[in-house]
């Protein structure tokens, strides 16, 4: 195999020099989780399983592991179901279609996009009450689906501008109306969209943090990343047992990054356009 | 398979305040192809779609025979579309991309398997039914996109632009066997390009747009011999004819220390004279100094400016650039064309 050429050696050092502390964190994570005490990354007691009580005994009055990861993956299944269908059907028809307020619309789908989620968090707080959905794994869903819709719609909209008028014109012609249309011509065509928007979501899902901080209180429907958080929020913080969960908690983005990783690099091949 | 005639009623198309389409009344006959010919924007594919179906006309109406159309979903029409792109379906098989309108009829086992070789036979692809549109060549693509047009046996067959995506050699084997394909089956075609070789070669008529508007609908040899209008006159022929600017009066046209005689006395007035770079013959009134030689394989191409008026000439010799040379024409091939651009006929 010929050796890389200077110029890509130097970029592959400077690469490897910026990963290092992201790839010393994990590995610290690991260790710690795996032996009860580290000094850096060196271990100072054999392995033991104590860290892990967590996934066979209530630890501190809270649920077990597998409660809280049954949530956060039912929470970010449907986040990520709701915003692939509604935003592949929004952007369709802003893509395909004319109506009166297009343009509007498009600019207030921006605005929304950039605007701060956390400070609509009061707001949204008293609208869940209101709706009777404060402290359920249903309102929280919305409002992360609602909020993450914005970006989805640009997203799938780049798809959808990107595909030939004719593909859809010969639909037409052949005699589909306009529905199956959209489900059986236009988004088969968009489906590395689908994907990447998919696995976008998941992730964005999964890591969510504030929203189910603030509008669930019940532990029995707590998230991953709450779960995480009460260990860590006591008087005395367990470091081995805070890595332990963050090993639970981040094994599951590993697989989704490992299968949906192809699809994430699509985002960037759709494009954006107004 | 019979085709049906086609006529189209004051059909006109508005985009907002931009009229793609004015008020355009055309009869097509049963079985006929007919090109829609014209630079591009000047409205050739919106009367196309409309035909189709998948534009709604501001105004107007098309008759599919005796039935009025332009209120149908193009499912309703029975027409088959063959698009510039070709516009087939990536995700599927030649074999589906062809089944796709028969599938939407529910047809389906046995007679759709043999309606769709039978076709992909009759277009030399049967033998790349499981591949799909990716990996097989454009003119390939090109017959799957026909096949799928015509599997339904429709009663209009559309072809938007159909060979522009072709290298040369591949478009005028595909130009003649699409020709020939329709000659057999007799279905009514209408076929849009802005490639005047195609348009007179295919159809047995040939609509010619500018702006929205149709300029002349004739078979091709009277659209070269007896163009309507400046328009046409200029649009049709290649290399274009020589217009000249100038003024009419007692059998005679003059422009500047350019005169020529005409066939036969026309009104007086100011016009235009159109002369085809191949009517024009050494030896004559019309003196000017060459400019250019182009070669054209058994012709050349001969600029040669006449009182400083650059003539476009197609000559058998090859005078030498610079050199002095006398032309002439047969009066009865000139080509006349009144003050507003319109025609005007010479007296026999």
């Amino acid at each position: 195999m010929p050796l890389l050429p200077p110029r890509w050696r130097t970029v592959l050092l400077v690469l490897l020099i910026v990963t290092v502390p992201i790839a010393a964190g994990m590995a610290w994570l690991f260790l710690t989780g795996v032996f009860n005490r580290v000094h850096g990354l060196i271990p100072v007691r054999p392995p033991s399983l104590a860290n892990w009580r967590f996934i066979w005994e209530g630890v501190g009055g809270r649920p077990l592991v597998h409660v809280a990861l049954l949530n956060s993956l039912v929470f970010a299944v449907v986040v990520a179901a709701i915003e692939v269908v509604v935003a592949s059907m929004a952007a369709y028809a802003i893509s395909r279609m004319s109506f009166p307020g297009r343009r509007f619309y498009l600019g207030l789908v921006l605005v929304l996009h950039a605007f701060p989620a956390v400070s609509l968090i009061i707001a949204i707080f008293y609208i869940l009450r209101l709706l009777g959905l404060f402290d359920t794994l249903t309102g929280v869903i919305l409002v992360k689906a609602s909020l993450e819709l914005p970006l989805g719609i640009w997203l799938m909209k780049g798809f959808f501008d990107n595909l030939s008028w004719e593909m859809e014109m010969a639909a037409l012609v052949d005699g589909m109306s306009r529905w199956p249309l959209f489900w059986k011509v236009a988004l088969p065509l968009v489906r590395p969209g689908l994907l990447a928007l998919g696995t976008f979501a998941l992730l964005s899902a999964w890591g969510e943090f504030i929203l189910p901080f603030t509008l669930i209180v019940s532990s029995q429907k707590t998230l991953m990343s709450n779960f995480l958080q009460t260990f860590l929020s006591e008087g005395y913080a367990d470091f081995g047992m805070v890595a332990a969960v963050g090993v639970v908690y981040a094994l599951p983005v590993v697989v989704i990054f490992l299968v949906g990783q192809r699809y994430l690099l699509n985002i960037y091949g759709g494009g954006v356009k107004g | 398979m019979k085709g049906i005639a086609v006529r189209l009623e004051g059909l006109s198309k508005h985009f907002g305040k931009v009229v793609a389409l004015a008020s355009l009344d055309l009869d097509i006959r049963a079985g006929e192809m007919v090109a829609f010919l014209g630079p591009s924007g000047c409205g050739k594919t919106t009367t196309l779609l409309m035909i189709a179906g998948i534009y709604q006309p501001t105004a107007g109406a098309i008759y599919f025979a005796d039935r009025r159309v332009e209120h149908l979903h193009p499912r309703d029409r029975d027409v088959g579309m063959v698009f510039q792109s070709y516009a087939l379906y990536p995700h599927l098989s030649l074999f589906e991309n062809i089944a796709f309108p028969l599938r939407l009829k529910k047809m389906g086992g046995n007679e759709l398997a043999a309606k769709v070789r039978q076709t992909a036979e009759l277009l030399g692809i049967a033998n790349l039914l499981e591949r799909r549109p990716g990996q097989v060549s454009g003119g390939q693509q090109q017959r799957a996109a026909l096949a799928r047009a015509l599997v339904k046996e429709p009663q209009v067959l559309l072809l938007d632009e159909p060979l522009s995506n072709l290298d040369a050699q591949v478009r005028l084997q595909a130009r003649s066997e699409i020709r020939r394909l329709q000659l057999d089956i007799g279905v009514t075609s209408v076929l849009v390009t802005h490639d005047q070789a195609e348009a007179l070669a295919m159809a047995d008529r040939v609509a010619v747009f500018s702006t929205g508007e149709l300029q002349q609908f004739a078979p091709p040899d009277e659209l070269y011999s007896r163009p309507a209008n400046l328009f046409v006159a200029g649009f049709v022929g290649h290399p274009p004819m020589n217009l000249i600017g100038g003024a009419f009066s007692d059998g005679v046209f003059a422009s500047d220390d350019l005169r020529l005689p005409l066939p036969s006395p026309v009104a007086p007035g100011r016009g235009t004279l159109g002369v085809r770079p191949e009517d024009f013959v050494m030896g004559g009134p019309v003196r000017g100094r060459v400019v250019v030689v182009e070669a054209l394989g058994r012709q050349v191409l001969i600029t040669v400016d006449v009182g400083g008026r650059m003539l476009k000439v197609v000559s058998d010799t090859r005078p030498s650039p610079g050199s002095m040379v006398a032309l002439g024409v047969d009066p009865v091939r000139l080509h006349l064309f009144d003050g507003a651009g319109r025609r005007v006929e010479a007296a026999p």
